[in-house]
């Protein structure tokens, strides 16, 4: 098992090299000359300097690359032209926002997607399974940011219970929090949830006719035992490797949902610094997401071999 | 008798034409190429003439849809905003095709130090979220349609070099293409005579649904200011204007959105009858 794991966690350091060769990469494709470009508007003849210094850009490529990876192993991602603050902190900054969203929106997508998915394969052909499979289809179509404008006018304009936007810390205002994240989180949650629900309905209808649930129907269990505690079970491990794959929906999901609802998050902070054109801090963001989604997937697979015993064994 | 020697390929169709909802979606996107190819002639007004005594007028026999901040027709806005979002979809997934494809067919060909190196960098890819690499690669190379369209067909190229090596070493192992081998093929025409007509189906059903995809990724884009630029019409720019005005012109919102919503509909009931009808045994 150790061995494993330690297999596990080598094969994402080549994956987080390319990785960041490739973010850094991303820099060439400024056209013209990066000092002035990232110097912002004004082009300030003193900050271009210090730029071009900072950068490296008289070197070679791959020596620019190995300045630019060492502080990023020191942390340091760069500074933002516009605030002059360190990239990492501004991320740090934004990171506790979006975090709280993508788990609420995680756990929104699991009370619905799993349930659905669970009723849908067990009443295969009737009309719950076909109303499960609609909403999935339309959960798969409507784009996340449409689907909040929508139940903006419902929510706010019309019935007035929701704030339409803004954001407040759980630690000020747990009630206020909840009553501006409840509209943004099912907004992101509700493609998740579809999904979800589509990868439980495909894994429980394998199970469902496996050697070991039709004993347990044999043995004289409830129908309900043997669909929560037999099959279940035994189906919730392609959902976990399956569902980790949507992790990269929920962080792409959150950039246009918190512009949708002013939510000032990571995708915030990746949409304004594009405008803003402080391409450090877009970088930055890319290079924190994506280290995020590997470990996230890692942890999933790691969470995966915790469960299944055969694994393990 | 003629069951039995129907070809693959027809039987596929007619698996195809069974399902309902598969066809529904083919009248809805063949109803949208008809908008976006004769939006010249179907739009009842200029897309961006502005009309100063129009401004945010509700939907009425003169609007059909209603007006937006500047007195311009939703409706015509609407249609025209068809074919960027179309093209965007075609464009972008023919762009993650043409190097996709390639790149995949020869890391499964080939395989060894190629295979490893082209894996590696398909997996660091893929290890950035979808529309998060497309916002990066489109705000490094400016925001524009044609931009977007790349960076989007870009970043969904990983998604068909995966899956077409994986395709690839699959078929390879076959005996058709072991006896190609023995009567003397060179690598090249294996792969491209052999091995890629082996492996169209998977490819096919995967670019319909990426074609939704991409739709949606375009209308992200435009939303977020990335794609398509004013004064154009583009469904995702039209919403982020829209967005600003829910509380006194909701149709601004409604039917763009609407839009993209039976478009994605449309192309992910093709792409899931496709795979019913191509690949039977994932139903």
């Amino acid at each position: 098992m150790f061995e494993f794991l330690l297999k596990r966690i080598a094969s994402i350091i080549p994956t987080l090299v390319v990785v960041s060769m490739l973010i850094f990469g991303l820099q060439q494709l400024l056209p013209g000359d990066p000092a002035k470009i990232l110097a912002g508007e004004e082009q300030d003849p003193t900050v271009v300097a210090y730029l071009r210094a900072k950068l490296h850009l008289d070197e070679p490529l791959p020596v620019r690359y190995g300045y630019w990876i060492g502080g990023v192993l020191q942390g340091d991602l760069g500074e933002s032209v516009r605030t002059q603050q360190p990239v990492l902190t501004l991320v740090l900054k934004k990171l506790p926002v979006t975090v709280e969203l993508a788990l609420l929106a995680m756990t929104i997508a699991l009370l619905i997607g799993i349930p659905a998915g669970i009723v849908s394969a067990v009443g295969r052909g009737t009309v719950w399974d076909t109303v499960a499979n609609v909403m999935a289809l339309w959960g798969i179509s409507t784009p996340n940011f449409w689907l909040g404008i929508l139940m903006i006018m419902l929510f706010s304009v019309q019935l007035g219970w929701l704030p339409a936007s803004g954001y407040v810390s759980p630690f000020e205002d747990l009630g206020a929090n909840l009553a501006a994240m409840i509209m943004p989180a099912f907004v992101l949650g509700n493609a998740i949830a579809a999904v979800l629900m589509r990868h439980t309905r495909s894994a429980m209808l394998q199970v469902m006719s496996a050697d070991y649930v039709r004993t347990a129907r044999a043995k004289g269990l409830s129908e309900r035992v043997v669909v929560l505690k037999h099959a279940l079970r035994n189906a919730l491990t392609p959902i976990i490797t399956l569902g980790a794959l949507e992790l990269g929906t929920l962080l792409s999901g959150a950039v246009l949902t918190e512009q949708v609802f002013t939510i000032p998050g990571f995708g915030k902070l990746i949409v304004d610094s594009v405008f803003n054109r402080d391409y450090a801090v877009v970088q930055g963001v890319v290079l924190v997401t994506a280290t995020t989604y590997i470990v996230l997937n890692l942890l999933a697979d790691l969470a995966y071999f915790a469960a299944n015993p055969r694994l393990r064994s | 008798m003629a069951r039995l020697t129907a070809s693959p390929s027809r039987l596929a169709w007619r698996r195809f034409a069974r399902r309902r909802a598969a066809l529904l979606g083919v009248a809805i996107v063949l109803s949208f190429i008809v908008l976006a190819l004769g939006a010249s002639w179907i739009a009842p007004l200029d897309p961006i003439a502005t009309s100063w005594g129009a401004i945010r007028k509700a939907p009425s026999a003169a609007h059909w849809f209603g007006t937006d901040e500047i007195g311009r027709d939703v409706l015509s806005r609407v249609i025209w905003g068809t074919r960027a979002s179309l093209l965007a979809g075609v464009v972008s997934v023919s762009i993650s095709l043409l190097l996709g494809v390639p790149i995949g067919l020869a890391a499964g060909f080939m395989g060894g130090a190629v295979d490893t190196v082209i894996s590696r960098i398909t997996d660091a890819f893929l290890a950035c979220p979808f529309l998060i690499l497309a916002i990066a690669l489109a705000a490094f190379l400016g925001p524009s349609l044609s931009n977007a369209m790349i960076a989007i067909g870009v970043s969904a190229t990983p998604i068909f070099v995966r899956l077409t090596r994986a395709q690839v070493i699959n078929v390879k192992v076959e005996d058709y293409i072991e006896a190609a081998r023995a009567v003397g093929n060179p690598p090249w025409r294996i792969a491209l005579r052999h091995v890629l007509p082996n492996i169209t189906a998977p490819l096919i059903v995967q670019a319909t649904l990426a074609i939704a995809a991409a739709v949606i990724a375009e209308a992200s884009l435009s939303f977020l200011g990335l794609g398509q630029q004013p004064p154009a019409p583009s469904w995702g720019s039209m919403l982020n204007t829209a967005k600003n005005y829910v509380d006194n012109a909701p149709w601004m919102a409604i039917w763009p959105g609407l839009s993209i919503f039976l478009l994605v509909l449309a192309f992910n009931l093709v792409g899931d009858g496709l795979r019913d009808a191509l690949d039977p045994r994932q139903r």
